[in-house]
């Protein structure tokens, strides 16, 4: 199931402006890796650049390699589509489908994709998908409802089912829990360390503690000044990158002293 | 140690303030009718008696008093900020009732006027060899054209139109995008007259067809095309980026993106956009007189000979100027009317149907 990421020499660009600059590291599989840092250093675009959402953009444009199992993402002849459903997303904002139902939300990936055609095996998908994201028992009586009428939190969990649904290798997170509130937070938290017994999860926070809780793996981001790209300062053991980060700038941004 | 304030805190008054209040004088809330039929009633007085004939003046001269009266009273009463609160109140009904007034009057016009011939044997009818000036006749065959000449044009105007939308929100980049947006700007702005007049030239003229409901059609949809792209644009524009994004996310190709999640989510607003567009050229006479002639009677097929259509009928029956023709040019409005509010209607009620839904 999942999958190991290997970056190297990764440059994007948003038309002639470079986000992010020259970052290589490794993404275990079966493991959290959270990225951290300041505003606006590139985190959230790396983020996108591997499962090739950041081209969506207009201007958006990538240089370097990013090997999934030995397989460049950005080789030629590489099929974005077919990278999305191997590397799912979720959002920073809860975006259900406002014309779909709770179901068709999660069936989405797989209706639209036409992998599955039999009604019994979307049944059982949807209940998996939704079991998995823990809010089968909130949901599992109202699922011909819309999926914009749940809570943040639940809409939330509703993507993130969906996102599983289609049985992606990698799983990414961009900033998940900054529209919810601790409790929802909470819920996805232990999600996702249920969840990174199937997947490989890299998610992308601004709550340190968030990073110190669920993840396996730290990346630290930084930019030396406004306007100039993002780079990866390191990247450590979470508990190496809290307690005894080999960069003084980490040690500095972890524990608030920064700027 | 250099910036240490020195100097003392300015203390408060130690005279008693006035005790703080948050009531103040208000006019009593039956205050605008009243002030309203005093003005009206003093309005029509002045008019009376400065033996003023037309009614609208009356009206001017009561809507002005009533401002004014209502602006000083309160300003006296009220206070200076509530004085203009109800001036800009005031303002706004009387421009809201002069924007009504012609509309009702209008539709109060065709309503009296129109239902005196307006029957179940005027709708299923045709002139056929009915002298002008003779009373009965029917507008069937006029129905039949309008609803096939705006079928036609709408089955051309609008695929079209939504494809060419759908190219600008969701693909256009650089030149082409503007271009298209470009001449979509100047379509928009074409006379009814120079779509027919074009149609003519080529249709006709130079290609060497005859008159047909199918040749006004093509003129309605040159008129048609422009309002469907800019509303389908507008609509698709509102749908929010992050739809999109979720679902390629998903793996899911964009013109399967676009299919599944774009236009359903606008579906309503398109539709909206659609019927308004067919109501606008439902009611063009121009192009329809230029390429369609008009007829007595029915014919069905719209791709062979003259036919009718409702406001080309309304146009040629007051042109004969007998009574009877003018009593079936203001049915045969009313019944135009009609249709275009009940494509409103439908309009509005698939919007809401197809509305994305927010309940529990």
């Amino acid at each position: 199931m999942a999958k190991r990421i290997d970056v190297s020499g990764l440059s994007a660009f948003y038309g002639s402006h470079k986000a992010i600059d020259d970052i290589s590291m490794t993404v275990e599989p079966r493991s959290v890796t959270a990225f951290i840092g300041p505003s606006g250093c590139g985190k959230s675009t790396f983020l996108r650049t591997l499962n090739r959402m950041h081209e969506v953009t207009p201007g958006g444009r990538v240089e370097g390699k990013v090997l999934l199992d030995d397989e460049n993402l950005y080789g030629s002849g590489v099929d974005p589509v077919a990278v999305r459903r191997t590397v799912g997303m979720v959002f920073q904002r809860p975006n259900p489908f406002p014309t779909m139902s709770i179901f068709d939300n999660v069936a989405a990936g797989l209706r639209l994709n036409g992998t599955v055609k039999k009604k019994s095996e979307l049944n059982d998908v949807v209940e998996k998908s939704l079991k998995g994201a823990n809010l089968w028992n909130e949901v599992k009586d109202r699922l011909n409802k819309p999926g914009s009428g749940l809570s943040g939190g639940q809409q939330q969990r509703l993507c993130i089912a969906r996102a599983i649904a289609v049985e992606p290798q990698v799983l990414l997170m961009d900033e998940p829990c900054s529209a919810l509130d601790p409790i929802s937070t909470l819920a996805i938290e232990d999600l996702i360390g249920e969840l990174k017994e199937r997947f490989t999860i890299v998610i992308v926070t601004h709550n340190m503690q968030q990073a110190a809780r669920v993840s396996d793996r730290t990346a630290f981001f930084n930019l030396s000044a406004v306007g100039q790209p993002g780079k990866l300062v390191e990247i450590d053991e979470t508990e190496r990158i809290f307690s005894n980060p080999s960069v003084q700038d980490t040690e500095d941004y972890i524990s608030g002293r920064f700027g | 140690m250099s910036n240490v304030i020195t100097e003392k805190r300015p203390v408060a008054d130690s005279a008693p303030r006035p005790p703080v209040t948050l009531r103040q004088a208000r006019l009593p809330r039956w205050s605008p009718p009243v002030f309203a039929l005093v003005a009206l009633a003093a309005g029509a007085g002045i008019g009376l008696v400065a033996g003023l004939d037309s009614k609208i003046q009356w009206g001017l001269i009561a809507a002005l008093l009533f401002i004014i009266g209502t602006y000083a009273v309160a300003a006296k009463v009220e206070g200076a900020r509530q004085a203009k609160d109800r001036l800009a109140t005031s303002l706004v009904w009387i421009a809201f009732l002069l924007a009504v007034l012609p509309l009702a009057s209008l539709i109060w016009e065709t309503v009296v006027r129109g239902s005196k011939v307006l029957d179940g044997y005027f709708l299923t009818h045709s002139m056929g060899t009915l002298p002008d000036a003779m009373v009965g006749g029917g507008i069937n065959h006029a129905i039949t054209g309008t609803l096939q000449q705006v079928g036609l044009a709408t089955l051309i105007a609008a695929p079209i139109g939504l494809l060419t939308a759908i190219y600008l929100v969701e693909y256009g980049r650089g030149r082409l995008a503007k271009a298209v947006t470009f001449f979509v700007d100047v379509m928009t702005g074409v006379p009814s007259i120079v779509a027919g007049l074009f149609v003519l030239s080529v249709w006709i003229l130079i290609l060497g067809f005859g008159p047909s409901g199918f040749a006004g059609s093509m003129a309605l949809a040159i008129l048609m095309m422009p309002v469907v792209v800019r509303s389908t644009e507008e609509m698709l524009k509102l749908v929010p980026n992050e739809l999109r994004e979720a679902s390629l996310a998903l793996g899911v190709p964009k013109w399967r993106t676009i299919l599944k999640v774009v236009l359903p989510t606008s579906i309503g607003g398109i539709t909206t956009g659609v019927m308004l567009a067919i109501a606008r050229i439902t009611g063009e006479t121009a192009p329809v007189l230029l390429l369609v002639w008009g007829a007595k009677t029915i014919n069905n097929n719209p791709f062979e000979g003259a036919q009718q259509s409702l406001p080309l009928y309304v146009y040629q029956q007051w042109q004969q100027g007998s009574e009877a023709s003018y009593d079936r040019a203001w049915a045969a409005a009313l019944v135009l009317i009609a249709f275009v509010m009940i494509l409103n209607l439908v309009a509005r009620g698939i919007a809401r149907w197809k509305a994305p839904k927010t309940g529990r």
